[in-house]
């Protein structure tokens, strides 16, 4: 029976995550109505299960159990940005006119200090040579800019793996503390999302992240974080990195 | 057909995934420089055009509110799907690291917001 069962998932492996998510998501609202009385959205509370549960797996989250795979291809980049790109139907073109230069500004910026503050981190922890400095700073940009800055500097395994570490610890944060700030930073409007999106930068943290805030403002802030991974792997192992070397020097 | 809809949603996903990705060919990134960006951009463009020329049809719509509705379950399992046990075992180093620039981050929105909004009153301004 269980082997059947378990042919059955495997085989279905997609259809089987629908099935989980909206259990997931009916507990949490369910949760966040009865017992907390909304003061924490139902999305805060299922992105924290899914966390939770993620941290039962190993790489993959849960879905590294075979059974749980189908995990794997509903929330793979795939389906997200596709899902992302939909809601850029509820987005209004004046509004992120308006808030265009901004959100250019802020995308640079955001790099920029992401960088920094991720170098002095690995500076004041003893790191001193240029290209693992750099390396943990591209990492604290986001968990892709982290690797490929890495592989492109030719360091160590373990120092990606520490860069890969600092850019999900920035995810996890960001999704799980942006509706907590959100009030505090002003975060309440579309362009202070397209700010927030491209100081952040982690596409999937910033989805996350505002989604459990207020989803209106999701498609504000994804539209400037798609271009921040691009613009640190840009940045980071060539300007950054001489940055780097030269003051190491 | 509501499968006009999410034709058009695929379509204008491929194209910004293509740019995005001849942008990164560009800049020798072997990767996606803002596809989902453009994508959405695309779909920005041709919803506006479409409903000017009355060819949007509330049926079609309804297939891309669809994938619109299924973004936050999916994106509670690309929660559940995060290398989590990783990045608590990155050690204190990486805790603090990813911790400081999220919070700088974070407290920099306001400023920046700011910064916009002052340039717009000036043009308004004038």
């Amino acid at each position: 029976m269980t082997e059947l069962i378990e042919n059955l998932i495997g085989k279905n492996g997609l259809i089987f995550s629908f099935l989980l998510i909206g259990i997931i998501m009916l507990i949490s609202s369910w949760l966040s109505k009865s017992l907390i009385y909304n003061k924490i959205p139902g999305v805060a509370i299922a992105i924290i299960i899914g966390l939770a549960l993620a941290y039962i797996g190993e790489e993959k989250g849960i879905a590294s159990f075979p059974i749980f795979a189908g995990l794997g291809l509903l929330g793979g980049s795939m389906l997200r940005d596709f899902s992302v790109v939909s809601t850029a139907m509820g987005a209004d073109i004046d509004k992120i006119k308006a808030a265009g230069l901004a959100g250019i500004v802020s995308l640079f910026f955001g790099v920029l200090i992401a960088f920094l503050f991720g170098s002095i981190v690995a500076y004041v922890f003893g790191y001193n040579d240029a290209r693992s400095i750099t390396t943990i700073g591209a990492g604290a940009c986001t968990y892709i800019v982290g690797p490929i800055t890495g592989s492109a500097l030719n360091v160590s395994s373990d120092i990606i793996a520490i860069s890969i570490a600092t850019g999900v610890v920035k995810t996890i944060i960001t999704t799980v503390g942006t509706p907590l700030v959100a009030k505090a930073i002003g975060l309440n409007n579309p362009k202070s999302a397209v700010v927030f999106g491209g100081l952040i930068g982690t596409t999937s943290g910033v989805a996350a992240g505002l989604a459990a805030t207020d989803p209106k403002l999701v498609p504000y802030g994804a539209l400037t974080a798609t271009f921040y991974t691009g613009l640190g792997c840009l940045l980071c192992p060539s300007v950054f990195y001489f940055l780097v070397k030269i003051l190491m020097s | 057909m509501k499968i006009y809809g999410v034709a058009l949603l695929a379509f204008c996903f491929l194209l910004g995934k293509l740019l995005g990705n001849l942008l990164g060919h560009l800049m020798q990134i072997n990767g996606d420089v803002g596809g989902v960006g453009f994508a959405m951009l695309f779909l920005m463009l041709s919803n506006s055009f479409l409903k000017r020329k009355g060819w949007m049809e509330q049926e079609t719509e309804k297939g891309i509110l669809f994938w619109s509705s299924m973004y936050i379950p999916i994106i509670v399992a690309m929660a559940a799907t995060l290398n989590v046990k990783a990045a608590l075992s990155g050690g204190p180093l990486a805790l603090l690291a990813g911790a400081m620039a999220t919070f700088i981050a974070f407290a920099f929105i306001p400023l920046l917001s700011k910064i916009g909004n002052k340039k717009q009153t000036k043009k308004e301004k004038e």
